[in-house]
C-alpha cells in the first residue's frame, strides 16, 4: 500500500491537469508573444487561467502575475517592494516562522541595508496583534505574514493584521505568503487588506515550476527579472504556458468542492489525532481543531529520531516529512519549531503528516496501525 | 596542435620477463580510459614505448584528464611527429613548435636528441648543437642551460621524427589488473574511498562491500556510496559493489552486548561478512580506510580486536596518514565533496557516548557469546539477501 502523506511538500497532479499540460506542450505549443495564430492560441490559455484566478480571488485580472513558483513570488514581493519604496523607509516586518523563501530573502535585504523585525509567535504558532502593532514604525514599508505555516499548520489572523496595518499607515504594503493556505481557504485580498499574495501551483495538485503573485495595482513594485518584457515588463521570460494552463485548471477543480473536501479532511485529521493520542509520549504541535489548517499534523515522538521514523514508515509505503534536522551531523533546526518553543530533545524527533483530497480513511488507519507497531520498536533501540 | 601523446611509465620498466604483461595491462587500461573521451584513438606499443594517436577530432583537456586516471602512467607527453624531409625542414618545424608552445620565448632550454635510426646523417651531438643554434638564432631571449633547463626539447629520430617537451605527471603506480583483486569496505566517509584508490594504484582490482541499515540509514546514504564507488572506478575500473542489509545484526548486538563495545563488535561482524564475500569472489585481501587513533574503533587495541576475526590479509593504506593528508588525497581524486554529504552511515547511528578505546579481546569474545543463538542465521540472511551492482564510470 502506498500512502502519500507529504502533501505540504508537494501534491499529486490531478489527471485532468496532467492531460491539459501535455496537450498544451504537444499541440498548442506556440509562444504567446508570437504574432501568428499559434501564438494567439497559446495566449488564450494564459488569459483563461488569469480569469479563473482573478475570479477566485475577486480581483482584477491584470493584478495576477505568473512566476516560476512560490519562491519567486516571495522574492519578487519582498525585493520588488523594498526597492520600489526605500525612499519612504527601510523597515520591514515579518514573523519568526516564515518559510525560508521569506526568511532568506529578508536576510538578503538586511545585508542591503534594510532593517527587519521578526515577530515572535505563541506556543500555537500564532503572532499576537499587539506585537505587530508595536513593531510598526513611521519608516515601515512592508509587512509579510504567512497565511498557513508549512510545518505545524498554524493560521495567522490575516484580516485583522491587514486592518491594523492599514489603519496605522495605508502606505505600508502587506504581503501574504499563501503557498500552504491557498486551495484550503477562500482568500480575498481586497477584503483582507492584502496587497501581495504568493501562491504555488504544485501544492494544489497543479504542475511544479509555476505559481503566481497577486499584486494590488495601487502599490509600487519593481521587477527583479529583466528581459523580453513579457507580463508588462514585470516578469520577463516566455510564460510557462502549459503549467499556467494546468494551474488554472487545478484551481478550478480544488475550489469546486472546497467545503465538502475541507470538512472531510478535517475529519480525517481528527481521526488521526485521536489515534495518535493513544501513543504515549507523543506531542502534537500547534492547534488541533478547525482553528488550524485541515491538512497538517506535526508530531514530536519522544525517544525516536524523525529521520529513522520517516524511513521506517517509508518501508511500509508511507511517505512523510521530517520536521527538522536532515541529519545529526548537520543540524538545520527548524525556525518554526524553535519559535513555538518545542523542547530541545524533541526538535530532532518531530515529523509532519500532511493530507490532501486524495487521502482516505483507510490510509489514515493504516498509518496509525503502523505507528503503533513502529514507535515502540524504535524506542527499544535508542542512541545513548 | 598536439595529436599524439607519448606515455611514460616508470616502474614497469624495471620488470623482467613478465614486463609484457604489465605493458599489455597498461594498454588495456588506457583503452578503457579513452573510451570515455570524445574521438577515436589508436594505441601503439613499440620498443618499450606507448604512443597514443588521435585519429579524429578530440578534446585535449578531456583526454589528458582521463589519461591521468590510468595507473602505471608516470608522465603524459603531448607530442607532434613529422616525416623526415631533411634537416632543413626539421629546423623549420622545431622553430614553429617552439613558437606555438612557448609564445613568451624567454626560457632556458636544452635539446635532447635521440637517434633510433642510426643512418641519420647527423649524430646525436650534432643534432643537439645544430638545433640549439637554430633556436638561439630565432629567439634571441632564449638561453641554453644544459643542467637545469626550463624546457627539455626532445627530438627523436625514428621512422618518423617525434618532437615533445612537456611532461604532464600521471598518477604513477601499476596498471590495474596486474595485482589480483581485493575487497574494499566502503562507507560513506572520506577515508575508505581513498584507501580503495591507494590499493588500486598498485595494480589491484577492487570490489566493495557497503553495510546498509534501513531505516536508520536512508536511500540517499546508499546512493552516496554508489556515487563514491563510481568516482573510485574512474581509476580502478568497474567495481562490484555488494550491499549488505546490516540492520538486524546491529540491533541484535545492541540488544545483547554492552553498549560501549557495540562499535567494535559490529566491526568484527562487518569484517567477517566482507571476508566471506571476498573468498567467494576470489579476492586476495580486504581493504579498509582505518588510520591509527582516528576514532575509538581505530586504536591499536581496537584494530587488533577487529583484525582477529580475519584470516585474510587486511590492507590499511591510510594507517599512518593524518586526517588532513587523507582529505588531500580525497580532494585530488574528487571524492571529498561527495564524502562530506551529511547522510548518516551505519557506523554512527548507535555509537555510544564513551565507546571502549582499549577493548579486551577475551571480554569482547565473552560478550559475543550472547549472540550465539542468533548470529549465524542473521549473518546468513545478510549474505543471502545482499544486492550486488556493477559500478562503472561512464562517458
Amino acid at each position: 500500500m502506498e500512502v502519500y502523506l507529504d502533501n505540504s511538500a508537494t501534491t499529486r497532479c490531478f489527471d485532468s491537469v496532467a492531460e491539459l499540460v501535455c496537450k498544451v506542450m504537444t499541440s498548442d505549443y506556440g509562444n504567446p508573444s508570437s504574432m501568428h495564430n499559434k501564438g494567439v492560441e497559446s495566449e488564450k490559455y494564459i488569459r483563461h487561467a488569469r480569469e479563473i484566478i482573478a475570479k477566485n480571488l475577486k480581483v482584477n485580472e491584470k493584478e495576477i502575475l505568473f512566476t516560476s513558483g512560490g519562491t519567486e513570488a516571495d522574492n519578487l514581493a519582498l525585493i520588488g517592494t523594498a526597492y520600489a519604496n526605500y525612499r519612504a523607509g527601510r523597515h520591514l516586518v515579518t514573523t519568526a516562522i516564515e518559510h525560508p523563501a521569506i526568511l532568506q530573502t529578508m536576510q538578503y535585504l538586511e545585508k542591503q541595508g534594510f532593517e527587519v523585525t521578526y515577530l515572535p509567535v505563541d506556543t500555537n504558532g500564532r503572532i499576537r496583534l499587539e506585537d505587530l502593532r508595536r513593531a510598526l514604525r513611521p519608516d515601515t514599508i512592508l509587512v509579510s505574514v504567512m497565511h498557513t505555516n508549512n510545518e505545524i499548520g498554524s493560521l495567522q489572523p490575516i484580516a485583522q493584521a491587514g486592518e491594523l496595518i492599514k489603519r496605522y499607515n495605508p502606505a505600508i504594503v502587506f504581503h501574504v505568503d499563501a503557498v500552504q493556505g491557498y486551495g484550503k481557504f477562500r482568500i480575498y485580498p481586497k477584503r483582507m487588506y492584502i496587497d501581495l499574495l504568493s501562491v504555488s501551483g504544485h501544492k494544489i495538485h497543479g504542475p511544479k515550476g509555476i505559481g503566481f503573485l497577486y499584486i494590488n495595482e495601487k502599490i509600487k513594485i519593481r521587477p527583479i527579472i529583466f528581459g523580453g518584457g513579457q507580463q508588462k515588463g514585470m516578469r520577463s521570460g516566455t510564460e510557462n504556458v502549459p503549467a499556467i494552463a494546468g494551474m488554472g485548471l487545478a484551481i478550478e477543480k480544488i475550489y469546486e468542492n472546497l467545503d465538502e473536501e475541507n470538512a472531510r479532511i478535517y475529519q480525517l485529521k481528527q481521526r488521526f489525532i485521536d489515534g495518535v493520542k493513544k501513543i504515549p509520549d507523543v506531542k502534537i504541535n500547534g492547534l488541533t481543531g478547525i482553528d488550524a489548517a485541515p491538512h497538517i499534523v506535526s508530531l514530536s515522538v519522544r525517544g525516536v529520531r524523525s529521520e529513522v521514523l520517516l524511513h521506517a514508515l517509508e518501508d511500509k509505503g508511507i511517505y512523510v516529512s521530517a520536521g527538522s534536522a536532515c541529519a545529526s551531523n548537520k543540524p538545520s533546526v527548524s525556525a518554526t519549531l524553535k519559535a513555538i518553543g518545542v523542547e530541545k530533545d524533541l526538535l530532532d524527533s518531530t515529523i509532519r503528516f500532511s493530507f490532501s483530497v486524495y487521502t482516505t480513511k483507510e490510509e489514515i488507519d493504516y498509518t496509525l496501525q503502523n505507528l503503533y507497531d513502529i514507535i515502540p520498536m524504535l524506542r527499544k533501540y535508542t542512541r545513548h | 596542435m598536439f595529436k599524439s601523446f607519448l606515455i611514460k611509465y616508470a616502474e614497469i620498466g624495471v620488470k623482467g620477463k613478465n614486463r609484457y604483461l604489465f605493458e599489455d595491462a597498461l594498454v588495456q587500461q588506457i583503452k578503457y580510459a579513452l573510451r570515455r573521451c570524445e574521438g577515436e584513438f589508436s594505441i601503439r606499443k613499440t620498443k618499450g614505448r606507448i604512443y597514443i594517436d588521435a585519429e579524429t577530432d578530440f578534446d585535449y583537456e578531456e583526454t589528458i584528464d582521463n589519461l591521468k586516471t590510468v595507473f602505471g602512467i608516470s608522465g603524459i607527453c603531448p607530442m607532434i611527429y613529422v616525416e623526415d624531409e631533411g634537416f632543413e625542414k626539421l629546423c623549420a618545424t622545431v622553430i614553429q613548435y617552439m613558437k606555438d608552445v612557448y609564445p613568451q620565448q624567454n626560457k632556458t632550454f636544452k635539446v635532447m636528441a635521440r637517434r633510433a635510426r642510426k643512418n641519420y646523417p647527423l649524430d646525436t651531438m650534432e643534432i643537439n648543437r645544430e638545433l640549439g643554434g637554430v633556436i638561439l638564432d630565432a629567439f634571441p631571449d632564449m638561453k641554453v642551460d644544459v643542467h637545469n633547463p626550463e624546457i627539455e626539447l626532445n627530438v627523436e629520430i625514428r621512422e618518423k621524427i617525434y618532437i615533445y617537451s612537456e611532461t604532464i605527471p600521471g598518477p604513477g603506480g601499476m596498471p590495474v589488473g596486474t595485482g589480483g583483486k581485493a575487497m574494499l569496505l566502503l562507507s560513506g566517509g572520506i577515508d575508505s574511498p581513498v584507501a580503495g584508490y591507494m590499493i588500486s594504484k598498485r595494480g589491484v582490482k577492487i570490489d566493495a562491500v557497503y553495510f546498509h541499515a534501513p531505516p536508520y540509514t536512508s536511500e540517499r546514504a546508499k546512493q552516496k556510496v554508489i556515487d563514491l564507488a563510481k568516482l573510485v572506478s574512474r581509476y580502478s575500473g568497474p567495481i562490484y559493489l555488494h550491499i549488505i542489509n546490516f540492520t538486524d545484526i546491529q540491533l541484535a548486538i545492541y540488544e545483547k552486548c554492552p553498549h560501549e563495545e557495540l562499535t567494535i563488535i559490529m566491526r568484527r561482524y562487518m569484517m567477517k561478512i566482507a571476508e566471506t564475500i571476498a573468498k567467494e569472489t576470489e579476492c586476495l585481501g580486504l581493504i579498509t580506510g582505518e588510520s591509527i587513533g582516528q576514532v575509538a574503533s581505530q586504536t591499536m587495541h581496537s584494530l587488533a580486536a577487529t583484525n582477529e576475526v580475519c584470516t585474510m590479509p587486511v590492507y590499511r593504506p591510510c594507517i599512518g596518514m593524518d586526517k588532513q593528508e587523507i582529505v588531500k588525497v580525497s580532494e585530488e581524486i574528487n571524492t571529498y565533496e561527495t564524502s562530506i554529504l551529511p547522510y548518516e552511515d551505519c557506523c554512527t547511528i548507535f555509537v555510544a557516548k564513551h565507546p571502549v578505546t582499549k577493548p579486551n579481546l577475551s571480554i569482547i569474545k565473552r560478550h559475543e557469546k550472547n549472540l550465539e543463538n542468533v548470529i549465524d542465521g542473521l549473518m546468513e540472511t545478510a549474505l543471502n539477501t545482499r544486492e550486488t551492482i556493477v559500478v562503472r564510470c561512464e562517458k
